[in-house]
């Protein structure tokens, strides 16, 4: 039973001492909406949304504040309502600096006209790509890919399963956890409606053993809904991972280079459920979701927080750092990036803030001793090792053949490696690297052609 | 006896075999370009691959059929491309004009701001994975070596105290290694005699500039103003200058607020021959800077308002005047209106 679940690689990263058995008894509290929301306008994988608005317009909650820019774009709502004080460039955690609505709360939550969908369960496929268009929810697990294209099935192919991520493998994290306890019905619902619009027969819930009561909510609720099952899954990093998840529920495996889709799949989060059941239901855009606050904080927690409100002000709700902090995280401590500032404001891809310690933050390298555990640790069977070779010696065409472009950056390998090389960082590297090369190769290419 | 068989036996087939070998030689030969082998010969040999060919042979190949030029060679000296020119009987090549790799960017620990402490790979292209680089403008040369790494010919170091590339004007072979390598394209080919750069490569204006580096160009058009020969135009708010027209007058960089624009090499100024000078008054006309005193018929004189752009010396008709190194700094308040020619006629009438 245990084995069968499994997927090839793995690590099991200990949990912190304020990890996620302090926090998942935390219930979801509500982050008192900040003076002032910083919302980017470009939250989401692809190209940015473009203002709706100006300086000095007053604007609504749930206003539509960015429109999507193309396919694989996503909409970007106001989480308070108030004034626009500034549309600027500001600094975000990836480290980048892109451009952002600044609104000026009024404490007054107005709301903008809402339009719950009036035949939720007979909706289109067309139709619910088009709330979840307009409401800009994206992948909330982190990657922040635009659901509604998620939800769009290429041409000539067809979901058969819809698998619910509500793994949530990373260590300290348990925004998710926290959601399937207390939101166990409206997740389902979610399924539900989706299964429908979708015609899909099939949706398989997969969570972590290590949170029961959570399998044990998600089971009574999905017992009055057919075809949908909740998967316990063995404890182990990246559980999480799409084409994991996938293994781990369906022994499919996703083909090199390929897509869920592949396999008849389409792989959600717990949180982009329960987000599109609030847009189909009530009507709402995304402008809040959950996140866990963990590590050397006073009071760790879970919080929904509306999106444009800044680390600074979850740290204070928290009671402020413990003194031994030197690194702030965005997100998992096995995927998430160091923070450049606590005045960033959160966006819809954060799932967790973590405050960690000198020991966490400081990690010298050294020489790779060869002991392969990177190797072992690696859930697409790679050899991060060979990979990390290839990329710093400048080799990106052997690092290509060697599959460094299926590298999922899941962080097992710098996570397993003794030495603390800097595995995934390299990985990372040379997949941008690469990426960059055949694009510039494409465009001299076009241009070559449109010459001829 | 036995001994002397065996002799005989592979005497008489070693000659056989090499009247063979040499008739199939001479029937079979493959008619070769002489000068090709002798530019082969004096080509260094180290395959380096820095002219672009497969290795000495492609590019002796390249250069005997005339498809490269003669100093195609990035790494022989000045005289072995001097040979290679006799050789292939055209003339040597002006060397003065060759190019060298540089650093667009002057953005250091000082000038320029940091988001953040990067802590990852030591390596331009893995900063570049973490918010588009460490330092706060998204053009900054982040200084940490992967120029160095792939140049070849050691020509290029990072200066420890600003962080920030070096590169050895007489090393650099121009063989473009770094300028490819470099994922904030803050390098390019450029010929060695450029008097003044643009040293910035940020196409933002005003305030977003100055807001993120001390030393970035701001847009602010002063040096296309101050330019007397047209040469700066404004292209995505960065001038670029036209090196056809620059005579080198550095006005340029002493408009420039921030630096971005600089001086890469002393200034010059010029000097006339007293002896030599009938007075024709020329220079003093065609001087854009008001630097040459003087009446007619009489010795001119350069005064110190000369910014060194050579204008005079190629139009004097005596060719009395010369460029030197300027010993002082420039007074442009030295300088003198248009040039008197009428008034000096009348004291000596």
């Amino acid at each position: 039973m245990f084995g069968k679940k499994m997927f090839p690689g793995g690590v099991h990263p200990r949990e912190g001492v304020n990890g996620k058995a302090v926090n998942s008894g935390n219930p979801i509290r509500e982050l008192p909406a900040p003076k002032r929301v910083i919302i980017p306008l470009s939250q989401h994988i692809g190209a940015p949304a473009a203002a709706l608005v100006k300086k000095g317009d007053t604007v609504l909650m749930g206003q539509k504040i960015g429109e999507p820019c193309g396919f694989v774009s996503a909409a970007v709502h106001a989480s308070v309502s108030g004034k626009v004080v500034s549309i600027e460039n500001v600094l975000v955690a990836s480290g980048a600096s892109v451009p952002a609505v600044v609104i000026e709360n009024d404490f007054q939550d107005s709301w903008c006209a809402l339009s719950p969908s009036d035949h939720p369960e007979t909706l289109t496929a067309a139709e619910l790509q088009e709330i979840i268009r307009e409401a800009g929810i994206v992948g909330l697990g982190g990657a922040t890919f635009p659901t509604s294209v998620k939800l769009t099935a290429p041409e000539g192919k067809s979901f058969e399963m819809l698998i619910i991520n509500g793994a949530e493998c990373e260590p300290y994290l348990t925004a998710d956890h926290r959601l399937m306890l207390e939101k166990a019905a409206d997740i389902v619902d979610g399924i539900h409606l989706i299964m429908l619009a979708l015609d899909i027969p099939k949706a398989i819930i997969g969570v972590e053993n290590n949170k029961k009561d959570a399998i044990a909510v998600l089971k009574a609720a999905a017992e009055s809904v057919e075809g949908v099952t909740v998967c316990a899954l063995p404890v182990m990093y990246p559980q999480g991972g799409e084409k994991q998840l996938i293994y781990a529920t369906t022994r499919r495996k996703v083909p090199t280079g390929g897509l869920p889709v592949d396999v008849g799949c389409v792989v959600c989060n717990v949180g982009t459920i329960y987000a599109v059941q609030q847009a189909i239901r009530e009507g709402k855009p995304l402008i809040q979701r959950v996140v866990t606050m963990g590590g050397l904080v006073n009071n760790p927690g879970n919080f929904m927080f509306r999106i444009g409100t800044t680390v600074e002000s979850l740290i204070e709700a928290c009671g402020g750092l413990s003194p031994d902090v030197v690194k702030l995280i965005s997100g998992g401590p096995m995927m998430g990036a160091a923070l450049p500032d606590a005045a960033v404001p959160m966006t819809k891809g954060t799932s967790g803030i973590l405050a960690l310690g000198k020991e966490a933050a400081e990690m010298p390298e050294s020489p790779c001793i060869n002991c392969g555990r990177c190797v072992k640790a690696c859930p697409m069977r790679l050899v991060p090792t060979k990979l990390d070779l290839l990329v710093r010696g400048g080799n990106y065409e052997d690092a290509e053949k060697c599959g460094v472009l299926n590298c999922m950056e899941c962080g097992a390998c710098t996570f397993a490696c003794p030495a603390k090389r800097l595995l995934t960082q390299s990985c990372r590297t040379g997949k941008r690297i690469i990426n960059a090369n055949k694009k510039a190769a494409a465009q001299k290419a076009a241009a070559e052609a449109t010459k001829e | 006896m036995e001994i002397m068989i065996a002799a005989l036996v592979l005497g008489a087939m070693g000659i056989v075999f090499g009247l063979v070998l040499t008739a199939t030689s001479k029937i079979f030969a493959v008619p070769s370009d002489p000068r090709r082998d002798a530019v082969r010969d004096i080509l260094p040999g180290a395959n380096c691959g820095g002219c672009g060919y497969p290795g000495c042979d492609g590019c002796a190949d390249a250069i005997a059929s005339g498809k490269a030029p003669v100093d195609a060679c990035p790494v022989c000296s000045a005289e072995v491309k001097a040979k290679i020119a006799e050789i292939m009987g055209q003339e040597t090549p002006d060397a003065s004009n060759r190019k060298i790799a540089r650093v667009l960017c002057q953005g250091d620990c000082e000038s320029a701001k940091q988001k953040f402490e990067y802590q990852g790979i030591q390596d331009c292209n893995a900063a570049c994975t973490v918010g588009e680089g460490y330092k706060s403008c998204k053009f900054a040369c982040l200084g940490l070596g992967t120029c160095v790494k792939v140049c070849p010919f050691d020509a290029i170091h990072i200066n420890p105290e600003t962080k920030l590339p070096v590169v050895d004007e007489e090393k650099c072979a121009a063989c473009g290694k770094c300028v490819a390598a470099c994922p904030k394209h803050v390098l390019e080919l450029a010929s060695v005699k450029n008097e003044v750069a643009l040293l910035c490569r940020n196409t933002d204006k005003l305030k977003a500039v100055m807001d993120v580096c001390k030393t970035g160009c701001i847009g602010c058009q002063k040096c296309a103003k101050a330019c007397k020969f047209e040469a700066i135009t404004m292209v995505n708010n960065l001038p670029v200058i036209d090196y056809e027209k620059c005579r080198g007058c550095r006005m340029c960089a002493e408009a420039c607020p921030t630096g971005a624009i600089t001086a890469l090499k002393p200034r010059q100024v010029a000097e006339i021959d007293q002896s030599g000078c009938i007075g024709c008054t020329i220079c003093a006309k065609n001087c854009k800077f008001g630097a040459i005193e003087g009446s007619l018929k009489h010795p001119h004189k350069v005064n110190a308002a000369c910014t060194g752009c050579g204008v005079c010396a190629s139009k004097c008709p005596k060719k009395v005047i010369t460029m030197k190194e300027a010993t002082e700094p420039r007074d442009p308040k030295a300088a003198v209106e248009a040039a008197p020619v009428k008034p000096a006629e009348a004291p000596k009438a």
